[in-house]
């Protein structure tokens, strides 16, 4: 395998010309991605990632800065990167409604170079790891939206790509769809090692599931980056735990708790009394240094004469990094994307 | 799940190395993978016989009554009728030529086609041949048609001339519609006004529905310049009526000049397509959908 980096970007911006003054979709952005790494763009609307997919797709040009594809200039070494990639986005309606789909992938196949009886074989192939069967001699413009994405999905594979770019596959899809797509890229994973995708989304789940490491990405600007695990101890670096218990700690109560080696904080849990009227049962929310303090604080309760009921540890979210990071969340969105 | 993969390279620097060969190789099945969809329509979509023939045959009659009432020569008959064959052709770079890649735009083709290692020639070529399959047997329903209610006499002397004619016609005329496929992308938001714009004043100019000679020398001359369709009509009547279509120019030289329109649209088509994809990459529109 090739020791060049699966995508690489340095100092990369884009600015388009807008009225009444031009849009920067992104800001200077620094990329590293190894061969064989799931890599995911997380951010809302507007943030950029769109238009980075298009230019590492060689579709658009940066307006500064380098871009790479397996070591290959996306500004002038197009035909080659474009040999060694593929592209799916979401809700997309591509090829044409009267062909049918084993038709139209077929005819996508030729615009790789597959040999006509090549493409029609890997066309098969493709069909049935996508479960697409009972559809092959169907129009294509009769596919559900599920199906429609399947399909685009297969066609992205066609060329056995080394890097694939999948911008918002999940777009529009229902639940049961949109966990089909991201088995079918986890199959693609665990059969095809080496390759590289760059996933972009606004789905946490998805991103999470499917991405070794992840960058969150806001106004054009990179403002993170590392895996889920690493994002989200960035934003809590202390453990959190919910302890229920049957009743009050005694002699000092949740001070005492609170108190000891290790501990951080220990405070009443937002929900506070965990059970129905009459019931003494109360939950905390304590805050250790790390996981192995947390012995010490189970011993004190059963000293202090209560009963631990439930225990769990609190994580945070991708979305709880998002907003530490952006200071919004991303329902709160104030800017289009300049880019489609 | 084996299937997944499919190629032997080690890795994207080997899979990225292709010889001249695989590259020719790979536009030329481009071409066919683009055409295949057009000539498969012709099976799927049988309304176009209502459409684009039936229809169009009205507009043909009515030229062959009026000739009729006035007393023209039955020639006129068969004038009107291979321009109407002419005209399918015509209609077909218009609409589905020109106006091809605003569709595919709004389709998402488009940014899928310009990923693609193919070249965008190929598309265009692919499109063209296609194009030009389907039109055929149009073109050749309306003549036989044609034939069949007015009785029309072909008096071709030289076939080879007459194909000769028809594939110098041909290749302007695609190549044309090549040449606007990047121009209507980069000039309109609506192709379907510039293809409405196109339509019309071609049946006059072209002399679709009369002898090129009946608008005067210097509109004839203009026309010569720049109309494959015109031109290609002018001397496919020549060739086809010997002796009744007198034309503006002998034939040997109206295929000169359809030749050197071949070269012309063709270099002017490939140098918009290039145009078109630096604006494209550079701008960031175009290719993309909605924009």
């Amino acid at each position: 395998m090739s020791e060049e980096l699966a995508i690489h970007a340095r100092g990369v911006t884009r600015v388009y010309k807008a009225k009444p003054s031009p849009v920067t979709a992104l800001g200077g952005v620094d990329l590293d991605v190894e061969p064989g790494e799931y890599f995911g763009l997380l951010g809302p609307n507007g943030a950029g990632k769109t238009t980075l997919i298009k230019i590492l797709t060689t579709l658009l040009l940066p307006t500064s800065g380098t871009a790479r594809i397996a070591g290959f200039d996306v500004v002038n070494e197009t035909a080659k990167i474009r040999r060694v990639i593929n592209m799916v986005a979401g809700g997309e309606q591509s090829g044409y409604g009267l062909l049918t789909l084993r038709e139209q992938l077929w005819m996508f196949s030729q615009f790789y170079g597959l040999p006509a009886r090549e493409g029609w074989r890997r066309v098969d192939e493709l069909i049935e790891i996508t479960g697409l069967q009972e559809q092959r001699d169907q129009k294509v413009r009769t596919l559900s939206t599920g199906q429609r994405q399947k399909l685009n999905f297969a066609r992205g594979l066609l060329n056995d790509p080394w890097v694939l770019f999948l911008d918002e596959p999940t777009l529009g899809l229902d639940v049961a769809a949109a966990r089909d797509l991201r088995e079918h890229t986890l199959a693609w994973k665990a059969a095809a090692p080496g390759r590289t995708l760059l996933l972009t989304t606004h789905y946490m789940v998805e991103a999470e599931q499917l991405c070794d490491r992840i960058a969150i990405v806001d106004r054009g600007k990179i403002l993170a980056l590392g895996t889920p695990e690493e994002l989200r101890r960035r934003v809590q670096a202390e453990s959190i735990f919910r302890i229920e218990l049957d009743r009050l700690p005694a002699n000092g109560g949740i001070a005492a708790i609170g108190a000891l080696p290790g501990v951080l904080s220990a405070v009443p849990a937002d929900d506070g009394v965990a059970d129905g009227a009459g019931s003494d049962r109360v939950a905390l929310k304590v805050a250790l240094a790390d996981d192995s303090a947390l012995t010490s604080v189970v011993t004190a309760v059963a000293e202090r004469g209560s009963s631990l009921v439930g225990l769990a540890k609190s994580e945070p979210s991708l979305e709880d990094v998002f907003v530490e990071l952006v200071g919004r969340g991303f329902g709160d969105e104030d800017e289009a994307d300049p880019a489609p | 799940m084996s299937g997944y993969r499919a190629t032997p390279a080690s890795g994207p620097r080997e899979a990225a190395e292709w010889s001249n060969r695989r590259i020719v190789a790979m536009n030329l099945r481009a071409i066919v993978g683009r055409a295949y969809p057009r000539v498969i329509g012709l099976t799927r979509e049988p309304s176009w016989i209502f459409f684009e023939i039936l229809l169009p045959f009205l507009a043909v009659s009515a030229f062959v009554f009026v000739y009729r009432a006035l007393d023209a020569p039955e020639e006129f008959v068969g004038f009107v009728v291979l321009g109407g064959a002419m005209t399918a052709f015509w209609l077909n770079v218009v609409w589905m030529m020109a106006a091809q890649f605003y569709w595919e735009k709004d389709q998402g083709n488009l940014e899928l086609y310009f990923t693609a290692p193919m070249h965008l020639m190929s598309v265009l070529a692919g499109m063209a041949i296609g194009g030009l399959v389907m039109t055929s047997s149009r073109a050749l329903a309306v003549i036989g048609i044609g034939s069949l209610l007015y009785g029309v006499s072909y008096n071709v002397q030289d076939p080879l001339a007459l194909v000769a004619v028809f594939v110098l016609t041909m290749i302007p005329l695609y190549g044309m519609g090549m040449l606007f496929a990047s121009l209507f992308l980069l000039w309109g938001r609506e192709a379907f006004h510039l293809a409405q714009l196109l339509q019309e004043p071609i049946y006059l100019l072209g002399g679709v529905n009369f002898p090129l000679r009946a608008l005067g020398p210097t509109v004839a001359g203009i026309v010569l310049a720049t109309l494959p369709l015109g031109v290609g009509l002018d001397a496919m009547r020549q060739v086809v009526f010997p002796g009744a279509a007198e034309g503006i120019l002998p034939v040997g030289a109206e295929m000169a000049i359809l030749a050197a329109m071949g070269v012309v649209f063709l270099v002017g088509a490939r140098l918009a397509l290039g145009y078109l994809e630096t604006l494209a990459r550079r701008e960031g529109r175009l290719t993309l959908r909605w924009q």
